[in-house]
């Protein structure tokens, strides 16, 4: 919600102006133009039609919209699109191989019954991606020490950590 | 023969007369002990893969071509009214299409007639003032800040006493306050002699009780998309309630219902607040009329925190007195319910103390107080809840005046049937629900207390039990195709909100027709493609819309037996479908698939029509009881869930894993409720100061105690064919109240007031002076 400015003091000419980003998502190469505002997560749903990644908050609160960079889970709605000229991005599109093959954390999760309404399930995805990265064999206390950034309103953590274990011992 | 029948239905705790029509004979109840080859097997959801791909679009995710965003100036004040306003400089701004406010709005009453789309006077801080669609959600926002308006800031109401007091500024045409059919303040019941019954008490507990402000939250904001084509308008809306929205769309813009499509195909969560239509699935139609393109118009965060409903505030004082023996012989409940600026119902914080316990002298005192605050909505089990924090809170204290185990209390006091209709309940395995409870929180051992972090840690249990509606009825429709390859569509006008009905209701349709769970292709969420279902609220779709499904199952199944009859030479009654294949009873040679039989027959289609019968005189009811471990650290006042036991009577299961994930879910609500969740108001300026998700606390993954959760599963063949009851609600309603019990039961203090922060906690205990205390000794 804006606040009701009674002045006009837009500098909307500045930031309006765009720049041109390569970047790769998932594997395969974007170059696109984007305005100084625009973050990585606005430029992926919007631009790029990767509807995937959720916008929840927008504010870096919820990790709903992880995705990792270059290898490094990130908050989307936090990161500049401008600043990711260069970059590796994969986002939830980008887990399962190519001929539809589930990764074994995303058959896992189907499995434990790790979601509800399904809408914080692509940043936990990318997230525990990104544990198992770090840490392939990570204890129940651990998962949920890394997971605690990324809520879930429907209360199906205990899923979760059920899903990351199955996972962790299938990679 | 189609015929039509009055029946009773209760939504949430209000019971309403509805006039049903009834198409045919229902199928025969699905006996106890029947052997299933679907119903009741652990199903992973249908539309998993979706889930986890990114794949399933929700509304958030629709993008049509052309699409414009709007966003919303929104009122700064908690009463105000606007004295002039000029978006003319909004609408220069290029990349603007299109502006809406009152200046140019078409006059459409809301609110019940309170107040206007676009009204003058506002009546909360983040009221619609004027509306941007513009190409990019930037250029909206900085179209925002070329907004002129003025205000006259009126006196505001921001607290219940204040707001009910008779020299409080009259904040709503209709008043204040709530009134009855009668015209009087309040809702009152009363059975017995409360006065009498007091008098025969020898243990009499009073306090009063405070459950707060909390916030859905839903991940999904609530929001729309709106596209015309000719004279009909798309909208895919994140919503409880499809054929609510399109109701509401097309009188207030004067439209035929055919001509407004509503599509929530994949929901981001709703827990109640999306069950009414807001502003803005009318507001995103209009502009996008106005300029002839696609509006995306969704909340943020902070708007969704603000507008789009919460579990108001609640003051009970509560009185209850037993008899040395232990019987409850008086009741008295006084409630001050916070409904927000525009509520026009009371959540039900008086039904646990109608109808929990038997009790001959009963009465309840409700009043609905309006405060110039975003109005209230229903959030899983509004009222319930809140009058089982405060009710079990008080049994839980006069078992320990009487000395006696909660559970013995619990029994010795057993309501078998209504006590407010005077009948008897289709079902009641609450018994069973507190002697599995029981079990199973002893099978379970002491909790672990090695996770905890340092501390001067104290443990305690309690436990909390619950009454809730949940039998849903008609009206409810469904369909079911039968194609001519054999294959399989269910369609229904409900929506899967996140609990996984697309996938329990297509385990009912594989069963009645005798197909694998794959061959069901479950189609919902759209107001074009199925027949009318309710709303996804008070825990009704399971027992509405799954009888439906069933009964268009079985229909389709009975045209298919009939038209193979014809192929296998033998009446249709001696035919089956089993796997997929119609037999003849007994025999497994000779075996047709469903589009063998149909192939046959000029690429026929076969529609096979359900529908929910009336409901039975008797109330239908769900129950359970919750036991919960916690530790306190005295030092810091912290509280941390270690296992929550829940058992509850929900009729038959149909699907154990999601049915899990259900009580999962409403327990871990009830830990934020108990301990952490509080919408904050800042008294001098009336705005929300935590309406985001870093200053509005909930659970994390963290706070997640271990859960160990049952369904007692006997069917309620009375409550309808297919004997189950909702499950959505109930696993929230106990967990606050088990929480508190628990709490008293490590250190020793009784807390009255949601959420038990750290701050109240010290403070309580300081004020009891814990320090000098012993905790009562476990008896677990």
């Amino acid at each position: 919600m804006q606040p009701a400015h009674q002045d006009s003091d837009v500098a909307s000419v500045a930031m309006t102006a765009l720049s041109g980003i390569q970047l790769t998502v998932n594997g395969k190469a974007y170059s696109v133009q984007v305005s100084a505002r625009r973050t990585l997560l606005d430029l992926l749903r919007d631009q790029l039609a990767l509807t995937g990644t959720k916008k929840v908050c927008d504010m870096g609160h919820c990790g709903a919209c992880t995705v990792l960079r270059d290898g490094t889970a990130v908050l989307s709605c936090l990161t500049l699109a401008a600043a990711c000229d260069g970059a590796d991005i994969v986002t939830v599109e980008g887990l399962a191989a190519a001929d539809g093959t589930l990764s074994p954390l995303q058959q896992a999760f189907i499995d434990c019954d790790a979601f509800q309404c399904g809408f914080c399930t692509p940043g936990q995805l990318i997230s525990a991606t990104a544990l198992l990265a770090e840490n392939p064999a990570p204890n129940r206390e651990e998962i949920q020490a890394y997971m605690a950034g990324n809520l879930c309103r429907c209360g199906a953590y205990s899923g979760i950590v059920d899903a990351i274990e199955q996972a962790s011992k299938q990679g | 023969m189609t015929r039509v029948v009055k029946t009773k239905i209760e939504i949430e705790g209000r019971v309403h007369e509805e006039t049903v029509v009834v198409e045919r004979n229902e199928p025969e109840a699905w006996e106890a002990g029947r052997e299933f080859s679907q119903v009741g097997k652990s199903a992973n959801r249908v539309d998993g893969r979706e889930r986890v791909t990114g794949a399933a679009r929700y509304t958030y995710d629709m993008h049509p071509p052309g699409l414009l965003y709007a966003t919303v100036l929104r009122c700064p004040h908690p009463h105000a009214r606007i004295l002039s306003l000029d978006t003319s400089a909004a609408e220069r701004l290029p990349g603007v299409r299109a502006v809406l406010s009152k200046n140019n709005a078409p006059d459409i009453s809301w609110y019940a007639g309170a107040s206007k789309l676009f009204d003058e006077e506002l009546r909360f801080a983040g009221e619609e003032v004027a509306v941007v669609a513009a190409d990019d959600l930037d250029i909206a926002h900085d179209a925002l800040k070329l907004i002129k308006v003025e205000y006259e800031v009126l006196p505001a109401a921001l607290d219940m006493d204040k707001a009910a007091s008779p020299d409080a500024p009259v904040i709503h045409p209709k008043g204040n306050v709530l009134l009855d059919n009668d015209g009087n303040r309040g809702e009152t019941y009363s059975r017995g002699n409360v006065e009498k019954g007091f008098k025969s008490a020898d243990f009499i507990v009073e306090g009063t009780y405070r459950t707060p402000t909390a916030l859905h939250n839903s991940f999904e904001t609530h929001g729309c998309v709106a596209s015309w084509e000719g004279d009909e308008v798309t909208i895919w809306e994140s919503t409880q309630y499809i054929f609510g929205v399109r109701g509401r769309v097309a009188s207030a813009l004067k439209l035929p219902v055919s001509s407004v499509r509503v599509i929530s195909e994949y929901m981001g969560g709703g827990f109640g607040s999306k069950g009414q239509t807001l502003k803005h699935s009318v507001i995103a139609p209009l502009l996008s009329r106005m300029s002839g393109r696609p509006v995306k118009y969704m909340l943020d965060r902070h708007e969704e925190n603000l507008l789009s409903g919460n579990r108001g505030e609640t003051v009970q004082k509560l009185r209850i007195g037993a008899t040395k023996k232990g019987k409850l012989v008086a009741m008295e409940l006084e409630t001050l319910c916070n409904i927000g600026a525009y509520g026009t119902w009371a959540a039900s914080v008086a039904g646990p103390a109608q109808e929990l316990y038997a009790c001959p002298n009963v009465r309840t005192y409700t009043l609905g107080v309006r405060t110039n605050l975003g109005s209230h909505a229903a959030f899983r089990a509004p009222g319930h809840v809140e009058g089982t924090f405060a009710l079990e809170s008080a049994i839980d204290e006069l078992c320990r005046q009487l000395d006696m185990d909660p559970v013995e209390f619990r029994k010795k006091n057993y309501a078998e049937g209504d006590q407010v209709s005077g009948k008897g309940y289709t079902s009641k395995y609450l018994l069973e629900s507190y002697d599995m409870a029981s079990r199973l929180h002893s099978e379970a051992g002491e909790p672990s207390l090695t996770k905890l972090p340092p501390g001067n840690w104290k443990v305690g249990t309690g436990m909390g039990s619950q009454v809730w509606s949940g039998g849903g009825g008609p009206p409810a429709h469904a369909l079911v195709r039968l194609n001519s390859d054999g294959t399989v569509e269910v369609m229904t006008g409900t929506q899967d909100i996140g609990t996984g009905i697309k996938t329990a209701l297509s385990q009912v349709a594989a069963e009645e027709l005798g197909v694998p769970l794959e061959s069901v292709r479950f189609r919902l969420g759209d107001t074009q493609k199925g027949p009318f279902a309710p709303a996804s609220w008070g825990s009704i779709t399971v027992p509405s819309v799954g009888p439906a499904v069933r009964g268009a199952a079985e229909d389709a199944k009975q045209q298919l037996l009939e038209i193979a009859s014809y192929f296998f030479e033998v009446p249709a009654k001696r035919l089956q479908i089993k796997d997929g294949y119609v037999t003849v009873e007994g025999r497994d040679e000779g075996k047709r698939s469903i589009g063998d039989v149909l192939s046959e027959v000029g690429d026929y289609m076969i529609v096979g029509k359900g529908f929910r019968g009336p409901n039975p005189a008797e109330p239908l009811r769900t129950w359970g009881a919750q036991i919960a471990d916690v530790a306190v650290d005295i030092d810091t006042g912290r509280v941390r869930v270690l296992r929550v036991v829940a058992v509850h009577d929900v009729g038959r299961v149909l699907n154990p894993k999601g049915l899990a994930s259900q009580f999962y879910g409403g327990i871990l609500q009830g830990v934020g409720l108990a301990l952490m969740e509080d919408r904050v108001v800042d008294e001098r300026t009336g705005l929300v100061v935590n309406a985001n998700l870093q200053d509005y606390k909930i659970p994390t993954m963290s706070d997640a105690p271990e859960m160990i959760v049952r369904a007692v599963d006997i069917p309620d063949t009375a409550a309808n064919h297919i004997g189950s009851k909702g499950a959505g609600e109930p696993p929230i309603i106990p967990t606050p109240a088990a929480i508190a019990n628990a709490i008293y039961d490590a250190v020793g203090v009784r807390v009255r007031n949601l959420p038990v922060t750290p701050r109240q906690l010290l403070d309580t205990l300081e004020a009891t002076g814990v320090e000098a205390r012993q905790p009562r000794e476990r008896s677990s």
